[in-house]
């Protein structure tokens, strides 16, 4: 369905290990050490990567292609410090090396990613991993960062402490991936002697003997620190400073409404216009008959009322990839700390709620990362509230046709950007108020503890973001392609049937009208309650419904879809329609992937009837309020 | 005195320009001013939070440095190892650090 995270999948070969040859290469170290960056360069594949720690969540598998090895398999695993097992994510991680993950074998070898920034404390990694006797291969990553830094590193005296070798890379650059390849191919001669077995390691499990351990060996290799950057704590003398840390925080949020808007729309309406002369130039060509109505009334009209939001989209995925890639949302986790304190949840529960104004079902993947079992289900189940960017395009079309373009604050704010902010503010407040019921009755649990790394700022590459941009682009094409194509057709065929009836006769308009009565008290037509049925699907193919039935109605085709819907419905109804998609369900994805993270049907049901009656009743006291006081 | 004499000899092999000859007293971190510099002696925290924190690097001798705190004044970034990491007061409660008079 919507998916956000499809990625190839390869099969694990699932023979037993032979001493001396490789099928399997494990990646391995602690988080945000770019492990993803690295396995998209070997891969050639695009799983996502981020600058916070705990951006990979679950093993991900693909071939060394990248590399000319196409015929050995890398798994690329959760960050982790050690391997005794605290979160979700970690426990993935420690229990392939161990081989206690069904389904996939132990690795037949490893490859080791440190930050070469923070060796001293990262090797402490290398004790436990090493003690695995897998041959290894230790990846010095951000190397090129660290020498113009300063700092310095005696790789030959460190493979000799070691017994592994290691290898100066850059994840980020591509550099130094030869030495995976010769690593590789001398490791598959047999009879190499397993390494690890010469080479004294401090005693396992004890963090303290690791650390003395790292100390030693990172003198005796001369190790010498980069110069800690300046720069991250020059940003953050201000983005966290006490007075301008919040303010700069929310004048962030403003930006990206009115961005959104004020760029935005523009470029939506001209790739309507596209749009249009498009389908009327393809129009005469298929004559006057049935076929032209079933293609561009129908179909056309349905599909391409979706795809319009696409650079809206488009950009709000822009600023996201903006915030995880510079490093801004751990900082921005740290300011709402005691915000979610209050509820009763971890800041840390703050990264996945942001990341959700994407998309849910990463975010809820993202939860992973809270190590407390009460305090993730309870992020889980509030995670939904959270706008995200399927909502965009009921939003955008119900603010345009029913909100004038008037400036509330000057140029600064618009009219628009301000109700589609209340949204947004309102879905975050639902979500805390549900996180705080939750967290006092069926979930309560002491509060669990908060431990967050800071990243340093990086400026996000254009690749990074161009590459985000396109996947998230061919997602929303596919989705317009398949799943409201599907959805149109239908809907074109059901509102035809039987031959001869009219829309408010035809099979469509029949289901349409039996359900009327329960909607109409939140000043829904029967048209809506259609869409409200569709798009349990997926939230956007609403719009295209909308776009097909008022295209259908002989009333309203001639006009556009913002006229139609002006035509047809109250200011209330409008506004009960974006408060229902703020609070509802309406994502098979989501609930599929609850259902998975929780796995029972229990919490998924329990999230779906709960939205959808907050969303009735909500909607309901919209419109009627409208209807009697502001009229 | 057994403790200062085990701190120089890890002061030797870690970090630079941070004198541990003269006089200490022991802290909570929580307690430590920004800006302020102290060695860990001791942690008392539930079994896995204390674990994860250790293989981060808060161990005893481990050096760590108050940076900021949030602008709610809680929760505050140290710096340990080179590395910054934020912890709620309650946490930062339950490490019990040296804090090195200037002299």
């Amino acid at each position: 369905m919507s998916s956000c995270c499809n990625t190839e999948t390869v099969d694990l070969p699932i023979e037993p290990r032979v001493p001396g040859r490789i099928r399997t290469v494990a990646l391995v170290g602690p988080p945000n050490s770019g492990k993803s960056t690295l396995f998209n360069r070997l891969t050639g594949l695009r799983q996502k990567v981020a600058n916070y720690p705990g951006v990979t969540v679950e093993q991900r598998v693909g071939k060394l292609s990248g590399i000319d090895r196409s015929d050995l398999t890398l798994i690329d695993l959760p960050g982790i410090y050690g391997l005794d097992t605290y979160s979700e994510d970690a426990r993935v991680a420690v229990d392939v090396l161990r081989g206690e993950m069904p389904g996939t074998p132990v690795p037949d070898a490893i490859l080791l990613v440190l930050d070469s920034l923070h060796l001293r404390r990262q090797l402490m990694l290398a004790a436990p991993v090493l003690a695995l006797g897998l041959p290894t291969l230790i990846l010095l990553n951000m190397s090129d960062l660290m020498e113009a830094r300063g700092g310095h590193i005696d790789t030959l005296a460190l493979a000799k402490e070691l017994g592994v070798p290691v290898a100066k890379i850059s994840a980020t650059r591509g550099t130094g991936l030869d030495s995976i390849n010769h690593f590789l191919n001398r490791k598959a001669e047999p009879d190499t002697p397993a390494a690890a077995n010469t080479i004294e390691l401090p005693v396992l499990g004890n963090a303290r003997s690791y650390r003395q351990w790292a100390t030693g060996i990172s003198t005796r290799t001369k190790y010498k620190a980069p110069v800690s950057n300046q720069t991250t704590k020059r940003i953050d003398h201000v983005l966290l400073h006490r007075v301008w840390g919040p303010l700069i925080f929310l004048a962030v949020v403003f930006a990206v409404f009115q961005v959104v808007f004020s760029i935005g729309q523009p470029l939506s309406d001209a790739f309507s216009d596209v749009l249009n002369t498009l389908g009327d130039r393809v129009a005469p060509l298929l004559g006057h008959g049935w076929l032209e109505s079933l293609a561009i009334d129908g179909v056309w009209r349905g599909v391409a009322s979706v795809l319009v939001f696409l650079p809206q989209i488009l950009l709000l995925f822009l600023f996201i990839g903006v915030l995880e890639d510079s490093g801004y949302l751990a900082r921005a986790a740290l300011i709402a700390d005691r915000v979610m304190r209050s509820i009763g949840l971890n800041g840390k529960a703050f990264i996945p709620l942001l990341s959700a104004y994407a998309c849910a079902v990463p975010a809820i993947m993202a939860t992973r990362t809270i190590e407390n079992k009460r305090d993730r289900f309870a992020t889980i189940l509030v995670t939904p509230f959270m706008t995200c960017s399927a909502r965009l395009p009921i939003y955008m079309l119900m603010i345009a046709a029913f909100i004038p373009n008037k400036p509330l604050l000057g140029d600064l704010l618009g009219m628009r950007a301000a109700v589609m902010m209340s949204l947004y503010v309102l879905g975050f407040l639902a979500a805390l108020g549900t996180a705080r019921l939750l967290k006092s009755s069926i979930l309560k649990a002491s509060s669990a503890p908060f431990i967050l790394e800071l990243p340093q700022y990086r400026l996000p590459t254009v690749r990074s973001l161009g590459l985000r941009l396109m996947d998230r682009g061919k997602v929303f094409m596919r989705q317009a392609g398949t799943v409201i194509l599907a959805v149109t057709l239908v809907l074109w065929i059901l509102s035809h049937v039987p031959f001869h009836a009219t829309l408010d006769t035809s099979f469509i308009g029949r289901l349409g009208h039996f359900i009327e009565p329960a909607i109409r008290p939140l000043g829904f037509n029967w048209k809506i309650g259609i869409g409200l049925l569709t798009s349990v699907a997926a939230r956007e193919v609403i719009v295209g419904t909308l776009g097909t039935l008022y295209g259908a109605d002989p009333a309203t085709q001639s006009l556009g879809l913002q006229a139609a819907l002006r035509h047809d419905l109250t200011l209330g109804g409008a506004m009960a329609l974006v408060i229902f998609f703020a609070f509802a369900l309406q994502c098979t994805s989501t609930l599929a992937i609850v259902r998975r993270e929780t796995n029972s049907w229990k919490w998924p049901a329990l999230q779906f009837v709960y939205m959808g009656c907050l969303a009735y009743v909500a909607s309901l006291a919209t419109n009627q309020i409208i209807l009697h006081f502001i009229r | 005195m057994v403790a200062i004499a085990l701190s120089s000899f890890f002061g030797a092999e870690t970090e630079d320009d941070f004198d541990l000859s003269g006089t200490w007293k022991l802290s909570l971190l929580s307690e430590l001013p920004i800006g302020t510099t102290g060695v860990v002696e001791s942690l008392d925290l539930p079994g896995e939070i204390q674990h994860q924190l250790m293989h981060m690097g808060f161990v005893p001798e481990a050096r760590i440095t108050v940076v900021r705190r949030a602008p709610a004044g809680d929760p505050t970034v140290y710096s340990i190892d080179g590395f910054e990491v934020a912890l709620r007061r309650d946490t930062a409660q339950a490490i019990q650090v040296r804090e090195y008079q200037t002299k």
